[in-house]
């Protein structure tokens, strides 16, 4: 019903090849990035934005950096945690030797030199692929864990290893309030999701696409295979570095290593992998389920007035997010993303069943 | 279908539904670790904080008659899981939070810039940045007791003791098994300095969280053979460290704790490995203090306490107690000055930076023997830096030194010039103490 599209008529090439072809959609879209923007900073409360819009926001953006190299390259990476510390170190040894440099660019020097560091963990997919590759990726993980922990010029000489980031200001305006964190975020995510939309309907994307589906093929048709698989490791790459700073700077303030361990790595591939493999939505709908449904279902019991210890509220915790992944990835193995492709479908030839 | 609806529209409501605020209450946000690989040395602190919480409520109906309230958040020692609590956690409450204890380097490190915008005081009572000790330039943080700095030099001086004199340490060889991060790495600054000074041979021994993998650490212990071993472990390092000691077998007299690597949590799970270990105490155990009296007749008779009867006395639920003792006795000095009230972050912070506990305060708060007198200043955060070493026999922890304090002659010029290096990062003034009255 809500979907019905009778009387949209597409008249011409540009109007067809449109992001979003149905008005039903583009008024959706339209409606959610105004909300988010000019709605959400005056509504939500300090603890809503720094503690879980923001956090959201920035893995969003490294969802989306991930997805172009898993979901729409095919090459499964294991380092996504340490290109985002790459783009975190980056970005603050530039502010340490550069300080009069705008954020925006530090935070670009930053997405660059994790770009740079993706290529060369990119190359072993030249030769080897699926789960050999995974493994091989892995190792960016640990050799950047030790690079940033071993090598003290890194984090300036800190005596205890951990570094913190220079007060928030692009252009003399500072942005360090809960609000500004929040719009400058958004701002950068809707940036990188609109470019990598475009990037991968274009013939970019149609390389990448290629590529994961049938390498053999690909490159009988006359897709490069170092061209396209580099590509994408660099673009991932920098995205996610990008993200990295981002973490580092506007959520964290201060951090060490650890918080960009393996386990985030980790998140960052099941975000791609529960939301959805191959669609920008996926990483946003992912990015939620990984990041804030833990502390939605932490909060629950006190909320309900149910009187449980906190170790007992933290093991249910758990136990119901390992059942949810569980459940969904059941019912649905393509993604969070599917699931809304399939009840959008229904709705647009709702009543009728066919 | 319906019910379902219902059943999230229930949930959604009750988070939107602000709890009503009780009016004359001070609310204790309490960072806590019950989960994960730390839980085992989490859960001692976090119970003998809220246990002496609970008992101040129950004996004395609060704090001069202003009720504590408190909530718990787990944070798994998760630096981003800490900062999401502490963001929940700071505008509950008629004056919001004033205090927060983290108990985690990591966390605390976090909180470092969040907390002076926000106005809210840090409690770091023997761990944290080492530089917060300098008040001048870090105003929130309070490492009363003593920090990472001081441990590492009173566990040098200890062992230039027992050796029977500082020359003796020339030319001895000191391995620092250490976890390998912030907690652990803060330390070595002092220990490398002390290391040049009396002319010992440093060797460094990084341990990777969460530390249940140390077989390497140690065979490269078997092949060198330290005279001493520093131990500076958290949660199941410690007592991974102790069974890998033994089945090298290092002497486990010759190593020596940090004051978080002393508890019955990292010992009895080594059983007969632990025999002999020695580690820095900053409290006793043991639960026949006088405030253990009430905290028996106040809550565990009646059924509420948090923790088992028998785990009343740990060495870690003592210090989680002297920690609440810390944050309420701040908030009853500042009461003094603002009035017996809900106080606000800056209040408290006042009470902290004036915190006088003589002896005869001690005797009265039913703490004689757990806490060494100590006053705190604006311009010296940690009020007092001592320690005493105590030993496993295998059932409890028995001292084997006299109060060590920590050399301020080597610690005090380190933490003034990481103060002001810090005071120049952040752009902060380096004489807040003597401008404010």
């Amino acid at each position: 019903m809500i979907y019905r599209e009778a009387g949209q008529f597409r008249t011409s090439y540009a109007a067809d090849q449109a992001v979003f072809p149905v008005l039903q959609d583009r008024v959706f879209v339209c409606a959610v990035a105004l909300f988010a923007f000019f709605i959400v900073p005056f509504l939500a409360s300090e603890y809503l934005l720094r503690a879980i819009l923001v956090p959201f926001l920035i893995l969003a953006i490294a969802a989306v950096g991930l997805n172009l190299l898993v979901g729409y390259c095919g090459q499964i990476s294991l380092g996504s945690a340490a290109f985002m510390a790459v783009g975190a170190y980056a970005a603050y040894d530039v502010t340490v030797h550069l300080p009069w440099l705008n954020l925006l660019f530090v935070f670009l020097i930053g997405g660059l030199c994790a770009a740079a560091a993706g290529v060369v963990f990119g190359l072993p997919s030249l030769r080897i692929k699926g789960y050999y590759l995974a493994v091989a990726t892995l190792a960016a993980q640990f050799f950047f864990d030790w690079l940033f922990i071993r090598v003290p010029w890194f984090t300036n000489y800190a005596s205890s290893g951990s570094v913190s980031a220079p007060p928030l200001s692009i252009f003399g305006l500072r942005f360090d309030s809960p609000a500004g964190r929040y719009l400058f975020c958004l701002a950068l995510l809707t940036v990188t999701a609109v470019a990598a939309k475009n990037l991968v309907r274009a013939r970019m994307g149609r390389i990448w696409m290629a590529m994961r589906d049938m390498d053999i093929a690909a490159e009988i048709i006359g897709i490069r295979p170092l061209h396209a698989k580099l590509s994408a490791f660099a673009i991932s790459s920098f995205i996610i570095g990008i993200s990295g700073a981002l973490w580092a700077f506007v959520h964290l303030g201060s951090w060490e290593p650890l918080a960009f361990s393996i386990d985030r790595s980790f998140a960052l591939l099941f975000m791609v992998v529960i939301g959805g493999l191959g669609s920008i939505l996926g990483c946003f709908l992912g990015a939620a389920f990984i990041t804030i449904l833990p502390i939605f279902l932490n909060q629950v019991p006190t909320a309900l007035g149910i009187p449980l210890s906190t170790a007992m509220i933290s093991h249910l915790e758990f136990m119901t997010f390992g059942a949810l992944i569980v459940f969904f990835l059941i019912v649905e193995p393509s993604g969070l993303a599917r699931l809304w492709a399939i009840c959008r479908e229904k709705l647009r030839l709702w009543p009728f069943p066919h | 279908m319906r019910g379902k609806i219902s059943g999230i529209l229930a949930v959604i409501c009750a988070f939107a539904a602000t709890p009503a605020v009780a009016q004359n209450e001070q609310f204790f946000p309490s960072l806590v670790y019950r989960t994960g690989p730390y839980a085992p040395n989490g859960i001692p602190f976090a119970n003998g904080y809220a246990d002496y919480l609970n008992l101040l409520n129950a004996r004395d109906g609060g704090i001069n008659g202003v009720k504590i309230a408190t909530e718990e958040c787990e944070t798994g020692y998760a630096t981003d899981r800490g900062v999401e609590c502490y963001e929940r956690l700071k505008g509950k409450g008629p004056t919001g939070a004033s205090l927060f204890v983290p108990l985690s380097t990591g966390i605390t490190y976090a909180l470092m810039d969040k907390a002076p915008v926000d106005k809210i005081a840090l409690l770091t009572s023997g761990y944290g940045r080492s530089e917060s000790a300098d008040g001048n330039v870090i105003r929130w943080a309070f490492p009363i007791l003593g920090t990472y700095w001081d441990a590492g030099d009173i566990q040098i001086e200890y062992i230039a003791k027992s050796l029977g004199g500082w020359d003796k340490l020339k030319g001895k060889k000191i391995a620092d098994v250490y976890h390998d991060s912030p907690y652990g790495k803060e330390p070595i600054p002092v220990l490398q300095a002390l290391a040049k000074q009396h002319g010992f041979e440093l060797e460094l021994l990084p341990v990777t969280h969460p530390g249940v993998e140390q077989k390497a650490t140690w065979l490269q212990i078997r092949q060198n053979r330290p005279d001493f071993t520093l131990l500076w472990g958290w949660g199941v390092m410690n007592s991974t460290a102790l069974k890998e000691a033994a089945a090298v077998a290092y002497p486990r007299d010759k190593m020596l704790g940090v004051w978080w690597a002393g508890a019955e949590a990292d010992t009895v799970p080594a059983e007969d490995a632990a025999k002999g270990y020695e580690a820095l105490a900053l409290n006793p155990s043991g639960a026949s203090f006088p405030v253990h009296r009430d905290i028996f007749a106040q809550l565990y008779d009646k059924n509420l306490g948090a923790a088992d009867r028998k785990e009343v006395g740990n060495v870690l639920y003592n210090r989680g107690m002297i920690n609440a003792l810390f944050a309420t006795e701040a908030v009853r000095t500042a009461q003094a000055k603002f009035g017996n009230k809900p106080l606000t972050g800056e209040q408290v912070r006042w009470g902290l930076e004036n915190l006088d506990l003589t002896p005869e305060k001690i005797q009265k708060l039913g703490f004689a023997g757990l806490l060494t007198p100590l006053k705190v200043t604006c311009a010296n955060h940690t009020g007092i830096a001592r320690a005493r070493v105590h030993q496993w026999d295998g059932k409890e922890w028995k001292f084997v030194s006299d109060w060590i304090d920590s050399d301020q002659k080597v610690v005090w010029p380190m933490v003034e010039e990481a103060a002001k290096k810090y005071a120049q990062e952040k752009g902060l003034p380096t004489d807040a103490c003597s401008k404010a009255s």
